[in-house]
């Protein structure tokens, strides 16, 4: 604990804004290639456009769990709740937008509505017909959720895996609140059928194109963004409070107001992510918030390398091309690897991928993962011993 | 004590030779007896059954003579008169019964030719009718078959004739069943509540107001509406549904609370390993939930084992060996994870979370490979189906009562395994002061492990009652893990009374908001109410002072 602010302050090695650029470049690529005639031999299909969009959105995600975990030491287990919210709530403007195009061709209520025999429309679809509206509520949703969720959590000191325990929780009693019907939001099924955004039909090539970029963009904002406030007084008070809680409240800082921001934060970002992913995937449904989403999520971070910005967006890539590519070829197969990559991963790559590769970067210390064999000794004592 | 010792010693046999004394001496009365008994009773039938040829005041005066003579050989007769099968010879008014186009002696049974000629149908009118099916009611109350007693005794309820009233409270004196006894008084009273005399009227309702029957309740809420006349009987049917309504609400709530009970239960057997493991190693064990379903699936092939090499009669009890070789089998596992595993992992439980939540994925990948992703059935022996009627309006499912049980053995074992044995001590010794107990020379390694296993085998032992309630599917750990940890949050880490009261508790909690919002909504409610409720005792109902205070 002698160096909090170290990974905050080391520069990124060259090798790091090498590969960040190549990143940057190939991703630029695909819309570009897409764009090629079909026989060409560089054409990319529209699906892998999709593909890589919805990864771009799964890496902003990422990066907003490593926001909070790798730097504040704030585990949440249910962060694809903030997700799904997100992606509800554009969900919900694309099904408005749909208007008599749908199967009841009814002008105002969604076709899932008209078929519960539902005669208007509840009051919290008002508005959602506006897509400015709609935006606001992409962000203020998750945020006010994490806000109230965040203010009682963290201002009766509940840390470590309590936190990480009700946080599932939570998404549990979303996922469980979604599935049904008269929720008003589509029940089992979800929201889908969209037809268009901002009146550009969903399945013209350039207008995934076009989203394909807004979630490019978006992943390059969130991670300066990210990056900015890491590198500045407030990250490192949030780094400090990941390794010394007692110590900084000590000093006079009022942890409670850091962690609550910075996780609400990261709630808006996460539901920004969902926002961009609903209209690329096409559908959103209640098992977006089952747990395992969530915690598959967490993985993401810890393979690519949690306390590391870069770190997340490489593990969100990976995992997800793995999962792929995996999922396609021998199904049986997919569970076992990501289960063994949370084993792996825990005990013998502390610092994920970036650890691996050697780039650099900081681990989280004081938490003893910053060596990268696993301890063969005691467990450590704790405060409160004796 | 001696009194004891001659109990057990000498006493018995004894005892044993006099019933045996006795018994022979009431044989051989009834032997003697029986003769001439049957004979009284053919005469009395005879004549009896002389006026169902009359018209129909004495065909109504010879079904309750018939009735009250209770006599079962009556029954047959009464039977064939209700279904239009009974004649009247015309020659010289012999009845008789026909049958495929033949009459026979109503009496003796003796072929009388074909029906068709010479015969004539005993004719019935509604009034006739009602008092015959009151008859045949009463008379298979004297049926020697108890259960055919009591389907008579509710029919009774159900036909409600005054003209009944003389034979229900025969057969009331002549009864000895307590059950049969209970019904016919609910049988008498309904009947009397139609009497035309207003002392026996409001001696129903009095009666009534006993009972706890919702059919009764329906019955009374009927006569009241007519008993508008009769001011002092409509006050007394007031009172008697009052009095049922009250003991109505007081049954649903024995009720509520057993299903809550019986959901805490399944969560205390989910939850108190979860609680060890937790509570002294600091560990959160994701995998708990398929160490469950594990225990499950050790049942299901300990069941196939049975059926496929052992007689048929001993699969009933393959379920006992269950629980040993679950509980074994999980908790062998749960040593091997941790020594291969999860001490790795000591000190550092977020990340303890995620391995095991990776060690959950591939046990439940590994049962799907080898099981296939379908559910398997484990059958319930018959000691354990069917269900145990407390009153008029509660009865308990068997299997639900054992798992009780069971989850309050298991729970008494591991207090006492705890507290009493030299495990035990060094259990709690290193939960206080691992350091400590590591000089004193407690092999803290050792007891880390074997908490681990104890606790999975516990979850093994949770997942052979869970087979007897749920499906036994790859997925069967993951529906009851999220609650556990919630019992276990909401108890307090580490304590096992925490973890009884805080599973009873949101095992009754949820069932009780069932009613009132769905399932769903109302498991949302618990886990609102957990999330508000740690805001003011962020360690739980029981904190825990100690190692795993300050995690």
């Amino acid at each position: 604990m002698a160096h909090p602010t170290a990974a905050a302050s080391r520069a990124p090695a060259p090798a790091v804004l090498a590969l960040m650029a190549l990143g940057l470049v190939l991703l630029v690529a695909v819309p570009v290639l897409n764009m090629l005639p079909p026989d060409s031999a560089f054409y990319l299909s529209d699906f892998s456009v999709v593909l890589v969009g919805k990864y771009l959105t799964y890496a902003m995600l990422a990066l907003s769990i490593d926001l909070i975990w790798g730097y504040c030491g704030i585990l949440s287990l249910g962060h694809g709740a903030f997700f799904t919210l997100g992606g509800y709530a554009m969900g919900m403007y694309l099904m408005r937008s749909i208007g008599t195009r749908g199967v009841y061709r009814d002008p105002i209520l969604p076709d899932f509505m008209v078929f519960l025999n539902w005669k208007e429309l509840p009051w919290y679809w008002y508005g959602f017909d506006h897509f400015a509206f709609a935006a606001l509520m992409v962000v203020l949703v998750p945020g006010l959720l994490a806000l109230g969720f965040g203010w009682l959590a963290f201002r009766s000191r509940i840390t470590g895996v309590y936190f990480s325990i009700i946080t599932q929780a939570l998404t549990f009693a979303l996922l469980l609140a979604f599935f049904r019907n008269d929720m008003g939001f589509g029940g089992n099924n979800g929201l889908t059928d969209f037809k268009d955004l901002l009146g550009f039909q969903l399945n013209l090539g350039s207008t995934r194109r076009a989203i394909y970029l807004a979630s490019l963009i978006a992943l390059v904002g969130t991670y300066v963004l990210c990056r900015w406030i890491t590198r500045s007084k407030l990250g490192r008070v949030l780094i400090a409070i990941r390794d010394a809680e007692s110590r900084v409240r000590f000093l006079g800082y009022s942890v409670t107001a850091y962690k609550l921001f910075v996780f609400t934060l990261s709630a808006m970002l996460a539901g920004i992510a969902g926002a961009l992913y609903a209209p690329q995937v096409g559908i959103i449904n209640p098992s977006e918030f089952s747990p395992a989403n969530s915690i598959e999520a967490v993985i993401w971070v810890a393979v690519g390398g949690r306390g590391v910005l870069y770190g997340a967006v490489l593990g969100a890539f990976a995992v997800n091309g793995a999962k792929t590519w995996l999922t396609s070829s021998v199904p049986e197969l997919w569970l076992f690897v990501l289960g063994g990559l949370f084993i792996v991963v825990t005990i013998a790559l502390p610092r994920g991928l970036i650890g691996l590769i050697g780039l650099g970067g900081g681990a989280p210390r004081g938490l003893g993962l910053d060596r990268l064999l696993p301890r063969f000794t005691m467990p450590k004592p704790r405060r409160g011993d004796g | 004590m001696p009194d004891a010792r001659d109990f057990y010693g000498s006493g018995w046999p004894a005892m044993i030779a006099r019933v045996l004394c006795a018994c022979a001496i009431v044989m051989a009365g009834f032997l003697l007896l029986a003769a001439p008994r049957a004979a009284q009773a053919q005469d009395d039938l005879a004549t009896a059954a002389a006026g169902l040829a009359g018209d129909f005041d004495a065909k109504i005066a010879a079904i309750v003579k018939l009735a009250g003579l209770g006599d079962p050989k009556a029954v047959p007769l009464l039977q064939a008169l209700n279904d239009g099968a009974l004649m009247v010879r015309d020659s010289d008014n012999r009845l008789a019964i026909e049958r495929d186009k033949t009459a026979y002696d109503a009496l003796t049974g003796e072929a009388l030719g074909p029906s068709a000629t010479g015969f004539e149908s005993v004719r019935l009118n509604n009034r006739v009718r009602g008092v015959l099916r009151g008859a045949l009611g009463t008379l298979q109350l004297a049926s020697p078959d108890r259960a055919l007693r009591l389907v008579a005794a509710s029919d009774v309820f159900k036909t409600r004739s005054v003209e009944n009233l003389p034979l229900i409270e025969k057969a009331l004196a002549r009864e000895t069943d307590s059950e049969v006894r209970a019904q016919l008084q609910t049988s008498l009273a309904a009947t009397q509540l139609l009497s035309d005399k207003p002392a026996d009227r409001l001696a129903g309702a009095k009666t009534l107001a006993g009972s706890s029957d919702p059919g009764v309740r329906a019955m009374l809420v009927e006569v009241r509406q007519s008993a508008s006349g009769d001011p002092q009987l409509a006050a007394a049917i007031d009172t008697a549904i009052a009095a049922i309504d009250n003991r109505l609400v007081m049954s649903n709530l024995v009720q509520t609370v057993f299903q809550g009970l019986s959901l805490g239960s399944v969560l205390l057997l989910a939850a108190m390993g979860l609680a060890i493991t937790f509570g002294v190693m600091g560990v959160i064990n994701m995998a708990h939930g398929e160490m469950v379903m594990l225990g499950a699936y050790a049942t299901f092939v300990v069941q196939q084992v049975f059926r496929g090499y052992l007689p048929p009669a001993a699969v009933e009890y393959s379920l006992l060996v269950s629980i040993p070789v679950a509980f074994l089998f999980t908790g062998a596992l749960g040593v091997v994870l941790e020594r291969c595993l999860i001490r790795f992992l000591y000190g550092r439980p977020l990340e303890t979370l995620l391995m095991t939540w990776g060690l959950s994925m591939i046990l439940q990948q590994a049962v799907r490979s080898v099981f296939g992703p379908t559910n398997r059935e484990v059958s319930s022996p018959s000691w354990m189906s069917g269900s145990l009627q407390l009153s008029d309006a509660i009865s308990v499912t068997l299997n639900r009562v054992w798992i009780i049980v069971f989850g309050l053995l298991v729970l008494a074992i591991i207090v006492l395994a705890t507290r009493a044995t030299t495990f035990g001590l060094h259990m709690r010794a290193v939960t206080q002061n691992r350091r400590i107990a590591s000089t004193m020379g407690i092999r803290t390694a050792w007891v880390d492990a074997l908490t681990f296993g104890l606790g999975s085998g516990i979850a093994g032992m949770a997942g052979v009652a869970l087979s007897q309630i749920d499906n036994v599917s790859p997925n069967l750990g993951q529906s009851y893990i999220i609650d556990s940890f919630m019992v276990v949050v909401f108890g307090g880490v580490g304590n096992l009374w925490g973890t009884l009261v805080g599973s009873f508790l949101l095992g009754i909690v949820n069932k009780f908001l069932e009613p009132y919002s769905g399932a769903v909504l109302g498991k949302i409610f618990v886990l609102i109410a957990i999330i508000v409720f740690i805001q003011f005792r962020p360690r739980g109902l029981f904190a825990l002072r100690g190692r795993a205070v300050e995690s």
